[in-house]
């Protein structure tokens, strides 16, 4: 097991490294420097004089990937693969482009996104299997039929709607909680109660539907069969049997996006204002500060693999016919 | 006065063309007539189908463009824009309610030398209507008059396929059952709707109007066009890699899976968005140093969503590709495909004739699942600021402007309600289509 976990971070370094270069390229060789200093000054009538001292101010005066300029190891360290690509490694994220320190502010904005990432995560989940279940319970019948169908409407809804309807009917028209903003402390309750209700209906859906399926497959193996054959109530089987047999590969299916949570949702932070990383990588889009978006693509991708690997240790650990060779 | 087909247009045209033949050509075989026979029997799929097919007919109409007679307008007008006239080319000073007569902000006008509030009337209704009584009775006047003529041609379309079927010897025809009564329903709904959108905004504004006093129902309609692009080229671009990838690496195995395994791997490890982001970013700034390479701001946008299609194409090629390359793994060693190899076919034949009818089921089932999400990124996209160009007309464009709106009091609801409606009837119906599609392609599936 030692073994197979050294294998995997060993295989996940070529694919970091195949990250950084795909985003070394889209930010450096499409865009050279002078392009994103040209972008920040202004397009037109930039002197290539402010373009240099921008480039300077920022640290993009080096060459792409050789600096011809210096010796030995210095060849390959004084460049921008080096300083700007090779360093996310080590995670020294730099100064944004705004000269800020990326790392301080990630480890700060982090806390808001967990606060709401991961209760929807879990409600999510919990609202998802018991409708789930009550449809499977209910199969082939039109209570089941009707189910479907609004998981299909649900799951046609832009998730936009969702969070301007939410916004506006529990925000605007019954007042009931703060629109947008965010607090620190418990006072934090009452502002992520909408994003956290508004997504878990905004996925609800796509979920259902899926488990549905899932639960269904599971009821149609010879282990049911046999449950049932030997005269248990159908209440029993879905309980005993099969909810624990469906909810293992349900919940190997959702660690790989655990590690993920932490960067927090895009659009439901910027919409209800709450600073953490999701509307932080929005700012960064809308400011054209391509230092953290570079970040974010970077820690994004190590989360998502850190996040593949506990699904296998997952799986290993629900099921003990999985061998990891 | 000559055609000018945008590049979008062409892409967008030459995708349906192939599909369509694709279709027919696919139809030879017996498993596919089967599949379709199943989704044809299924009441819900034959009537989103029909849905589905009002919005591409919406979407070609809009896709032939013609060279403006006058060279300083900007945007093209599509066959669609001459069709609905002159809907989309008058504007008011600024909102409206749906069907008002006049606007929906006042303004201070002196009077006798006293200023004094007026709402002033809308330009584009005609001076006739004065009241709201005249303006009820025009309404139902239309809505009473168009259920005549879509039941008429509703009616008239039933009995000219009765009579084909007559003609095929199909002497029971005439009974009606679940499915026909469905799809004869909902074509007369499209029917209905479509005329009566067509007559009531000759005359009035049916979504309003927004914030620059443009036509909210004919943003809505020209919106369509962007979706179904976005939907449809993006599939365009993203099928040939994730087909021949995907196909390639579980046939071939060794190093040419390892190496195919690597690229899509690295790519899906970085999140979706991020690396869409990225891309447009970079595209933005690419498009902002070379402005000479568009010259026209029609141009510059539709440039822009073509290279939007691609990176979303490139960005979400590598699931499909992952699932066609299991499926090529277990097909490799399947009997016919020894068989076929120790007779000596060349790989080619093999993947030709054997692989690819093959795999078929999971590229139609991931496409069409796939179609819907990419008509709802589009809006998600836009709103972060990396989807299409502002001067394009989208779904996610309206719904970006219509948040301050909501904020206004009184509130302006009517932009982001018809952006909802519409988005919302293509994406249901793409949805519903797709369930049905997944139920008779999908091999596991088809016997319960």
């Amino acid at each position: 097991m030692i073994y197979y976990l050294w294998r995997r971070i060993l295989y996940a370094i070529p694919i970091l490294f195949g990250i950084n270069l795909i985003t070394f390229v889209l930010f450096f060789m499409v865009n050279t420097p002078d392009d994103i200093a040209r972008m920040h000054l202004g397009n037109k009538h930039v002197e290539q004089q402010s373009i240099e001292d921008w480039k300077i101010a920022h640290g993009y005066n080096l060459p792409l990937f050789i600096n011809h300029d210096q010796s030995g190891l210095k060849q390959f360290e004084e460049t921008l693969f080096f300083q700007k690509s090779l360093k996310l490694f080590t995670f020294e994220f730099g100064v944004s482009d705004a000269g800020r320190d990326i790392s301080h502010d990630i480890s700060y904005r982090m806390w808001p996104s967990l606060a709401i990432a991961v209760p929807i995560l879990i409600f999510g989940i919990i609202a998802e299997i018991i409708i789930a279940m009550a449809m499977a319970f209910f199969r082939a019948t039109y209570l089941d039929l009707t189910g479907v169908v609004m998981c299909i409407i649900l799951m046609s809804i832009s998730s936009l709607f969702y969070i301007i309807g939410g916004q506006y009917l529990f925000g605007k028209i019954l007042k009931l909680v703060p629109i947008s903003g965010y607090d620190g402390g418990f006072e934090a309750i009452k502002f992520i109660i909408l994003p956290i209700t508004v997504a878990v209906i905004g996925s609800l859906g796509a979920g259902a539907r899926w488990y549905r399926t899932l639960f269904l497959e599971e009821m149609n193996k010879e282990y049911v069969k046999t449950a049932r054959a030997k005269g248990l109530s159908e209440r029993r089987v879905m309980f005993k049997h099969v909810l624990q047999n469906t909810l293992l590969p349900i919940l190997t299916g959702v660690v790989v996006i655990i590690p993920s949570l932490f960067m927090g949702s895009l659009v439901l932070e910027s919409f209800f204002g709450v600073p953490g990383l999701g509307s932080y990588i929005i700012d960064a889009i809308q400011q054209q500060d391509f230092a953290i978006v570079r970040a974010m693509v970077f820690l994004g991708s190590i989360l998502y693999i850190i996040g593949l690997v506990l699904t296998d240790f997952s799986y290993m650990l629900a099921d003990p016919r999985v061998r990891l060779s | 006065m000559s055609f000018e087909f945008l590049l979008t247009d062409k892409c967008f045209l030459v995708v349906l063309i192939i599909g369509f033949f694709m279709t027919l050509w696919s139809l030879r075989r017996e498993p596919v007539r089967h599949s379709f026979a199943i989704i044809m029997q299924r009441p819900i799929a034959v009537s989103a189908g029909i849905v589905l097919l009002f919005f591409l007919c919406i979407g070609v109409l809009d896709s032939i463009h013609f060279k403006s007679v006058t060279s300083g307008d900007e945007n093209a007008t599509s066959l669609l824009d001459k069709l609905i006239a002159p809907l989309g080319s008058t504007y008011e000073k600024t909102y409206s309610k749906p069907f008002a007569l006049s606007l929906f902000v006042s303004e201070t006008k002196l009077v006798n030398g006293l200023p004094q509030q007026t709402y002033p009337r809308l330009r584009y209704v005609p001076k006739e209507i004065e009241t709201d009584a005249q303006k009820v009775r025009v309404i139902t006047q239309c809505l009473w008059s168009v259920l005549g003529i879509s039941l008429a041609i509703t009616i008239g379309l039933w009995i000219t396929i009765v009579l084909i079927k007559f003609g095929r010897g199909d002497s029971k025809a005439y009974l009606p059952n679940l499915t026909s009564s469905a799809a004869l329903i909902t074509f007369f709904a499209m029917v209905y709707l479509l005329i009566c959108g067509y007559c009531l905004s000759r005359t009035f504004h049916v979504f309003g109007t927004g914030q620059i006093g443009q036509d909210i129902f004919y943003f809505s309609i020209k919106s369509i066009r962007t979706g179904l692009i976005i939907g449809l080229l993006t599939t365009l671009f993203m099928m040939p890699l994730a087909l021949f990838l995907g196909v390639g690496a579980g046939y071939f195995g060794g190093v040419v899976d390892d190496v195919i395994q690597y690229i899509y791997t690295t790519l899906s490890s970085i999140p979706g968005v991020l690396l869409i982001t990225a891309s447009v970013l970079s595209l933005q700034a690419y498009m902002a140093n070379h402005p000479e390479q568009f010259p026209t701001l029609a141009e510059s946008a539709d440039a822009r969503l073509l290279a939007l299609c691609l990176i979303l194409g490139v960005t979400s090629w590598t699931s499909l590709c992952r699932l066609l390359r299991a499926e090529a793994l277990k097909l490799r060693e399947v009997d016919y495909v020894l068989a076929a190899r120790a007779l000596g076919s060349s790989w080619f034949t093999i993947i030709r004739k054997h692989l690819l009818p093959n795999v078929m089921h999971i590229v139609v089932i991931t496409l069409v699942l796939d179609f819907s999400f990419l008509v709802m990124a589009e809006a998600v996209l836009s709103y972060v600021g990396v989807g299409v160009s502002p001067m394009t007309i989208s779904w996610g464009n309206m719904i970006n402007g219509a948040r301050l709106e909501l904020a206004r009091d009184p509130v302006v609801w009517w932009p982001i309600f018809a952006a909802f409606v519409f988005m919302f009837l293509l994406v249901l119906a793409i949805n519903l289509f797709a369930d049905a599609v997944r139920d008779a392609f999908d091999p596991h599936q088809s016997n319960g």
